[in-house]
């Protein structure tokens, strides 16, 4: 038997702040990374297959929705890199006042974008000089 | 024994089992050893993968430290999912059985998928 017990204001009822949005995103993106890593599998195993189906995975990530699920999980894997990077140095007990909070919060956002857009640059020029 | 927790609690063997630190750690040294490892496998991807054809990706993946930072790469990040997922799980999750279901299932796919990726990396790796 479980006794309702009365509970603290949960998320809906606070104003979204740029910590407690990154501390959920950093969650979000982390699932669908972990969604991600099936894509990661079925390309290695296509790999291993042979170069027909190879190719096929090739061709599917190529795709309009292949390419917009890749921007996606490289949005998401720059995001999940800069902030858990934030997270490691919050665990060495480093950057917790609340001014250094919001400072490397809005750093994470500007590294993300620069960095998605980096590669993205990169991985076209690549493609067309190869 | 730990006086903080209820003779109910206690009967239910439920709360600290006092090995927490172990996987807090653990998650932090995949977190630590994944930041490389994930920088070597998207600049792979930028300057190789994208144009390489069939035969220049297997002589790729064939190069030793090329299968070993693959495999490396493997485990560190299942081992990171699923140390994050089971994390939401004991989050989100509030009846014990259905808990205990979605996480064995989660953790034996997790392995299962790991096992398969390792296979195939290998399959290409040594394969003729």
């Amino acid at each position: 038997m479980t006794t309702p017990r009365p509970l603290s204001p949960h998320l809906q009822i606070y104003k979204p702040q740029l910590t407690s949005v990154m501390s959920i995103l950093h969650r979000a993106t982390g699932i669908f990374l972990s969604l991600g890593t099936l894509v990661l599998v079925y390309w290695l195993m296509a790999a291993a297959a042979g170069p027909e189906a190879y190719q096929q995975a090739q061709s599917l990530l190529a795709s309009w929705f292949g390419l917009l699920l890749l921007l996606g999980w490289s949005i998401s894997l720059f995001y999940h890199l800069c902030n858990g990077i934030r997270h490691l140095f919050w665990d060495a007990g480093l950057g917790l006042d609340i001014n250094t909070v919001y400072s490397t919060g809005k750093f994470v956002w500007l590294a993300t974008f620069i960095l998605t857009a980096l590669a993205w640059l990169l991985a076209f020029t690549m493609k067309g000089a190869g | 024994m730990n006086l903080m927790r209820t003779p109910l609690s206690q009967v239910r063997g439920l709360g600290s089992a006092r090995e927490g630190t172990n996987r807090f750690i653990a998650q932090r040294l995949s977190a630590i050893a994944l930041v490389p490892l994930i920088l070597w496998f998207v600049a792979s991807i930028i300057f190789f993968i994208t144009r390489a054809d069939y035969d220049a990706l297997v002589a790729w993946i064939r190069l030793p430290w090329n299968t070993e930072l693959f495999i490396l790469l493997i485990l560190l990040l299942f081992y990171h999912a699923h140390a994050g997922l089971q994390e939401v799980l004991e989050d989100y999750i509030h009846n014990e059985i259905t808990k205990a279901i979605v996480m064995a299932t989660m953790k034996f796919f997790v392995i299962a998928i790991t096992i398969a990726s390792v296979l195939a990396i290998l399959r290409i790796a040594l394969g003729g």
